[in-house]
């Protein structure tokens, strides 16, 4: 059988970081072809550049052993390539047949032809199994697992030979995962090419043929058998790192270090249940899981940005009111979140002026603000944290992404943060700078800061942590001291929920 | 007055060699973006003396144009707040009818006459924080967006104004108010002093007070303002409160002027505001304002209007070059904007 893609040695480089180093993709017709590795080894990116989205630096690409460069979106749309999103790229306030048309309604003369699309529309859908769903009906009314046939439907009216599916059971019941399978088999049967992502080994084993690997932007295997490569095997390929990062040597947390951040049965319904857990003076608390296990959701309902249905937030034994960020900010609590252009930072403001915006108060008498004192304190943390380049009176937007976390740190500390809560504090940190913010996070823990680290990356969680909760589908399934339980054991438990 | 103080100070960029300093530095500093607005200013009076100049440069035709510039320009530094704290508020001009309205209503007046113009001018200064905070728990915490809550309030206020005032123009008979407001200092008109006053205390609260600086915050990024301990719904509020506060000074000023309350009083004051906030460096997204650049917008309105008024020329001719004005000035910064973004 001839392979429909061919994606041979594809490399791809961002300022500071080489996302693709080499990646082989091969794909036949009519395979459900599955693509594994951890956060951060390169699939999303191979994605981009498949959909046109990204050019790659180097490498080639064949379709039906033709070279194609794939530039724009559009073009590889024209050869045949579609991709299904996790959030859906769908209009919700538009009917189920104009969403499948979107960009090549049927028309004439320039008027839509809403019949002739209903028409059409009805018969991809019949063709895919789902002759249920109405096509004058808003794709926002819909159900997600209707949302993702009608994703579908609209790859297969532009002619789609390879579709991308990434994660999409993620947001599919395990009835309506079952229906996706039968869709998928249907798919396959008329000879297009399905690229499956999915953290889900069972789901990989049930619908998969084949797997390719990746680990730090590269393909370490490929066309591996999905039902029948042992899952051990498949493990050992996703983890062990090529580059090993420098985490700091634990500091022993006194048995006597009193609790200071105390969680207890914390919900919400539809993101995650019965949490619970306590972190000391001077300890680091990691939460590993997948995206979608609730591992963010939990640490912003401890800040209070998001409200819990139960439970409660004790610092220091005072019970946060639920849903209260300021009483949180006031009871000594910091949040690094996890967007932190968009959630943290005021980019065009300058540096110092990012520090001091939770402690304002402390600078100003009557209001007034004292801009000196305020640039002092700002400069002493900026120096004693290493922010590159120095120089506090420059815009945020100009600093690196570690940098950047310098300055959210910086703003918690001069606050003398109780409990610092950590969301993904390496995310768009050079290789490089790691080492410094983990160096970095374990001495605000040995000064008595509670730390509660949130991270997609197993090996932080585990090398930064004192001890670990381990997240799956909203609920913690494991929990117990760092050293006593390895990469391999983590990733059987969020992938399979049993060590 | 300058805002150079906000900017980076000249001796610590030199020993940053990471920091490209360019030409386009020079003009992003305070200083240089109000060079622009004040070149603009020079110009438009030289087109005056070359084609108006006996009229145009008299000392009297100075403090007409001030005079003008004063009632709108209190109400555009309240704008400036809204704007920087990412709002916009288009019921200005209504608050400023509804205020001069039940600030000269007989009962008022009848007060006044009997203690003291004061209670004209707390009135109005009431009304007007009144409707601010209206507008400010609709946005805040009605959800509600600017844009519909203060259309909403534009709507009625001027309503409400036309039903206290039965639609007729209510004659100021309080002697004391009209010597006090009419008058002047140092031969500067009262007005003009109250504008410079209510400028410059805007200046200071949005640069030198953390009030200012949670206002840059709430309007530059609110979820990052809130994560950090912000309380972004309160200071909302308090934005919409202060312009309407400062609509109530200005219904005072223009009841000085006009010696009457009327609901017709400040018709599209809310374009004018928001023309002269933007034209002055102001971004309509928020977190980015500037009160020296608003006062430089309303006084380059002002001159226009002035110029075309003296050369005998259209109210429409004038929108029309109302209009390209904007649209140059808005140019401009975008591109300036880009090219210090730099990314």
């Amino acid at each position: 059988m001839t392979d429909l893609l061919n994606m041979m040695g594809i490399v791809k480089e961002f300022p500071g970081v080489r996302a693709l180093d080499g990646v082989d993709l091969d794909v036949r017709a009519g395979e459900v072809h599955c693509l594994l590795g951890q956060n951060g080894a390169g699939k999303s990116t191979l994605i981009r550049v498949l959909t046109g989205a990204h050019q790659p630096d180097a490498g080639m690409i064949r379709i039906n052993d033709e070279p194609v460069q794939l530039n724009s979106p559009t073009a590889a749309i024209q050869r045949g390539i579609a991709a299904i999103y996790q959030e859906l790229d769908l209009v919700p306030d538009l009917t189920v047949a104009e969403n499948i048309f979107l960009g090549h309604e049927p028309s004439r003369y320039g008027f839509s032809r809403i019949h002739e699309a209903n028409t059409k529309a009805r018969a991809i859908l019949q063709g895919l199994g789902h002759a249920e769903i109405p096509t004058h009906r808003t794709v926002g009314s819909l159900p997600a697992a209707g949302q993702q046939v009608v994703s579908m439907a609209r790859a297969l009216s532009r002619d789609a030979r390879l579709i991308v599916m990434d994660e999409p059971s993620a947001v599919l019941d395990p009835e309506e995962v079952s229906n996706l399978f039968r869709v998928i088999r249907g798919l396959t049967d008329r000879g297009v090419a399905v690229v499956y992502i999915s953290h889900r080994l069972e789901e990989i084993r049930e619908i998969g043929d084949r797997v390719t690997v990746l680990k730090d932007g590269a393909t370490v295997a490929t066309g591996l058998d999905a039902r029948q490569t042992p899952t051990k095997e498949l493990i050992q390929l996703m983890t062990g790192r090529s580059i090993e990062y420098v985490f700091p040597p634990r500091t022993e947390v006194r048995a006597a270090a009193p609790v200071v951040l105390e969680v207890v049965d914390l919900s919400r319904p539809g993101e995650f249940a019965g949490i619970g857990f306590e972190v000391r003076a001077g300890e680091i608390l990691g939460l590993a899981g997948l995206v979608g296990s609730g591992r963010s959701e939990v640490l912003e309902t401890v800040y209070g940005a998001r409200r819990a249905a139960t439970g409660f937030v004790r610092v220091d034994g005072a019970v946060l009111r639920p849903g209260r960020v300021q009483d949180a900010v006031k009871a000594g609590v910091g949040l690094a979140p996890e967007e932190r252009k968009s959630q943290a930072l005021l980019l065009d403001e300058a540096v110092f002026k990012n520090i001091t915006v939770s402690t304002l108060g402390r600078f100003a008498s009557t209001g007034f603000l004292n801009n000196r004192a305020e640039r002092e304190a700002a400069s002493k943390l900026a120096v004693a944290l290493d922010v590159r380049p120095a120089g506090v009176d420059q815009p945020v937007r100009n600093l690196s992404g570690g940098n950047q976390q310098k300055v959210v740190l910086a703003r918690w500390l001069l606050r003398d943060c109780r409990v610092l809560l950590l969301d993904e504090p390496t995310r768009g940190v050079d290789v490089g700078a790691r080492s410094e913010i983990y160096a970095l996070i374990r001495e605000l823990a040995s000064n008595g800061v509670a730390i509660v680290l949130v991270s997609s990356e197993v090996p932080e969680v585990l090398g930064l942590s004192d001890r670990v909760v381990v997240l799956r589908e909203g609920r913690a399934v494991h929990t117990g001291p760092a050293q006593e339980i390895d990469e391999h054991q983590v990733l059987d438990l969020v992938m399979e929920g049993s060590i | 007055m300058s805002e150079d103080i906000t900017t980076p100070s000249r001796q610590d960029t030199v020993t940053q060699p990471a920091i490209p300093r360019s030409r386009t530095d020079l003009l992003r500093s305070g200083f240089g973006r109000n060079l622009g607005l004040v070149v603009a200013l020079v110009l438009l009076c030289l087109v005056g003396i070359a084609t108006a100049g006996d009229t145009f440069a008299t000392g009297a035709n100075v403090l007409t144009i001030l005079r003008l510039a004063a009632v709108i320009g209190v109400v555009s530094v309240g704008m400036t707040f809204v704007i920087t704290g990412g709002g916009i508020d288009l019921s200005v001009g209504a608050m400023v009818a509804l205020a001069s309205v039940w600030a000269t209503t007989l009962a008022t007046q009848q007060l006044a006459a009997d203690y003291h113009w004061i209670f004209m001018v707390s009135t109005a200064l009431a009304v007007g924080a009144a409707c601010g905070l209206v507008n400010g728990l609709l946005v805040a915490y009605g959800k509600i967006v600017p844009f519909v809550a203060t259309l909403a309030m534009l709507a009625s206020a001027r309503g409400l104004a036309e039903i206290i005032s039965d639609r007729k123009t209510q004659i100021i008979t309080v002697g004391s108010f009209e010597d006090f407001f009419g008058g002047s200092l140092i031969g500067v008109p009262v007005l003009v002093w109250i504008f410079l006053l209510v400028a410059a205390a805007g200046w200071v609260l949005l640069n030198r007070t953390t009030f200012g600086r949670r206002t840059f915050a709430v309007g530059g990024n609110a979820e990052a303002a809130r994560l950090a301990g912000i309380k972004v719904q309160r200071h909302t509020v308090a934005l919409y409160v202060l312009a309407g506060l400062c609509c109530g000074i200005a219904a005072v000023m223009l009841m000085a002027r006009t010696t009457t309350g009327s609901s017709t009083h400040g018709q599209l004051y809310e374009l004018d505001a928001i023309a002269a906030v933007v034209i002055g460096g102001t971004l309509l997204s928020g977190g980015r304002g500037t009160i020296v650049g608003t006062v430089f917008g309303v006084l380059i309105f002002t001159t226009l209007n002035n110029v075309f008024t003296l050369n005998n020329l259209s109210i429409s001719a004038q929108s029309v070059a109302r209009g390209a004005i904007i649209v140059v000035a808005v140019l401009l910064q975008q591109r300036l904007a880009r090219r210090t973004t730099g990314t």
